[in-house]
């Protein structure tokens, strides 16, 4: 393609015109700019307070927590959501009817609550133990409150919460499979669990990873919430600084900087991922990596 | 008459209070080619998904090489077999689908073996040898690095017959190959589908290629309302058909 390919009867027109356009859009910059300009100059908002505590060390360290606590959750989630999943899609009433009865408890009662729930679980099982139930026999035996730390009931909540989510992402994933592919995996030989692991599964995949991606930058959030049980991830930390020198906004915006890096770090793996299990399914793209390969004519 | 490869005995099928197979007699013998014609809504296609138990027969017995389909026989009492035994009984029955369900996310080589490796435990250096030679005597060798949604109709039918020879099956069942097919594509797998005929593979299928039917069956089938209506030599049955509703059929089609 270039400019020679202009043709004698090639229509040449004055482009219509769209003032509005530009109207909205300086109106709109000027707004916006106003609002920065304000934030910028305030007087009560102290910046030598933000630039002190961005890169803090404890600050920093609270980031690093919240992402581990996120990352840990999600594979807890994520695994557990696939078992709901499938117990959900079986033949078997008693297992479909326990899925959906845990999906429906865990998405109908707010994830604060359960936060708080499993902080307060020495309150109803004191001591945890293990032997034969209603028999005398324990083997083993300890306090509640140093089994179930407030890390280890934090990541309990958001995993069992995000499975409840995360297995209906799982389900609606696994049911925009054609079910033709299913029937060529049986009809030759395959197992229903090998079908699902290497047929079912990873088609499934290229609808389930953009809700997940969702899911992810959710939970990395709802992790402040885990301030309630203390767990000192981002949100706890500068709150608990603030509490102490009252630079509340400040501190604010020092967490809400580094949510916001690290959400946009954790988007870059989904497009990887959409991309691995998208082939196949985009015949211009795969078509570039493999013109030229081994391919003469087109039938 | 050699070794019977199918065997059916008043093979009933129900879905629901439907009852779509009504008590099918047919017998095919090894290395033998039957085409099944019959108007949609006849069972044909039923009746074929029923012999690799994709479908529970709900009366009469069903062997393949001699072995009783989906059950087991002990006495007077008969069982379901566990699903592994099922899947090894299919995985040497091979499968072709009028809309190929090929797998989308594997490229056509991969789609060859697949079950190779990961059901008969084939080493994958043996498996991609075997299965290039699948392409290649399918006509596809130069696409095998492509994903199906990169081929045509017919090729990707030819990369499903392919995919399901890999597993070098006793016995092989068509289930409308073509049907889904743009017309200039149909002649390529009913090639493929001639070839595999003369090197003395046992065939069923399902099809409205009369003319396909005319010249590779031993033996054509004509089935409507869950019963065969009648059978016998592709000269008896598609050129001289005796009862009313396979003439006015093959009328129809012809």
């Amino acid at each position: 393609m270039s400019e020679s390919t202009t043709k004698q009867d090639d229509i040449v027109a004055i482009p219509l015109r769209h003032p509005w356009r530009w109207v909205s859009a300086v109106f709109i910059t000027l707004v916006l700019g106003l609002f920065v300009y304000s934030l910028v100059s305030s007087p009560n908002i102290n910046h030598d307070i933000v630039n002190k505590y961005l890169f803090n060390q404890k600050v920093i360290e609270a980031a690093l927590l919240t992402v581990i606590l996120t990352i840990v959750s999600m594979t807890i989630g994520t695994v557990l959501a696939i078992i709901l999943a499938i117990m959900k899609l079986s033949s078997n009433p008693v297992l479909k009817v326990i899925s959906s009865g845990y999906i429906g408890f865990f998405r109908g009662t707010p994830l604060l609550l359960q936060v708080v729930f499993w902080g307060y679980l020495g309150i109803i099982y004191p001591t945890i133990d293990l032997g034969i139930p209603f028999t005398d026999m324990i083997w083993w035996s300890e306090k509640t409150s140093l089994v179930f730390t407030s890390l280890v009931a934090g990541i309990i909540a958001l995993s069992l919460n995000e499975a409840a989510y995360a297995a209906e992402i799982v389900r609606a994933g696994i049911l925009s499979v054609d079910q033709g592919q299913a029937e060529a995996a049986k009809s030759l030989g395959m197992s229903s669990g090998y079908t699902l692991r290497r047929i079912v599964l990873p088609q499934a995949m290229r609808v389930i990873i953009p809700p997940m991606g969702n899911e992810f930058i959710s939970m990395l959030k709802n992790t402040s919430l885990l301030q309630v049980v203390a767990v000192m991830e981002l949100y706890a930390r500068t709150s608990q600084i603030s509490s102490q020198n009252l630079a509340q906004v400040e501190l604010l915006v020092v967490a809400g900087f580094w949510y916001l890096v690290m959400t946009t770090i954790l988007s870059f793996p989904q497009s990887y991922l959409e991309k691995k299990f998208g082939r196949g399914f985009n015949p211009a793209e795969a078509q570039k990596r493999w013109l030229g390969i081994g391919s003469k004519g087109n039938v | 008459m050699s070794q019977l490869m199918v065997d059916a005995r008043r093979v009933r099928k129900s879905f629901g209070s439907n009852e779509v197979l009504k008590g099918i007699d047919l017998q095919v013998a090894q290395g033998q080619v039957l085409c099944l014609l019959g108007p949609s809504g006849s069972g044909k296609s039923t009746f074929l998904r029923c012999i690799n138990h994709l479908e529970t027969i709900n009366g009469g017995r069903l062997y393949v090489d001699g072995e009783l389909m989906g059950f087991k026989e002990r006495g007077e009492a008969t069982y379901e077999l566990k699903p592994s035994a099922v899947a090894k009984q299919r995985s040497e029955i091979g499968m072709v689908f009028q809309r190929f369900n090929l797998f989308p996310h594997l490229t056509a080589l991969e789609n060859v073996i697949e079950a190779p490796i990961g059901i008969r435990g084939l080493k994958r250096s043996e498996a991609v040898e075997k299965g290039m030679k699948l392409l290649q005597s399918v006509g596809l060798g130069e696409r095998a690095n492509h994903y199906p949604s990169q081929l045509s109709g017919g090729q990707q039918q030819r990369v499903a017959i392919a995919r399901a020879l890999a597993m070098e099956p006793k016995l092989m069942l068509f289930d409308e190959p073509t049907s889904a097919l743009d017309p200039e594509l149909v002649g390529d797998v009913l090639d493929v589908m001639r070839k595999l005929a003369q090197s003395g593979m046992t065939m069923i299928v399902v099809t409205h290629e009369i003319g396909f039917a005319r010249e590779v069956a031993d033996r054509v089938v004509f089935m409507d309302e869950g019963v065969v209506v009648e059978s016998g030599s592709p000269s008896e049955v598609i050129d001289n058909p005796q009862n009313e509703r396979t003439k006015s059929f093959i009328n129809s089609v012809l």
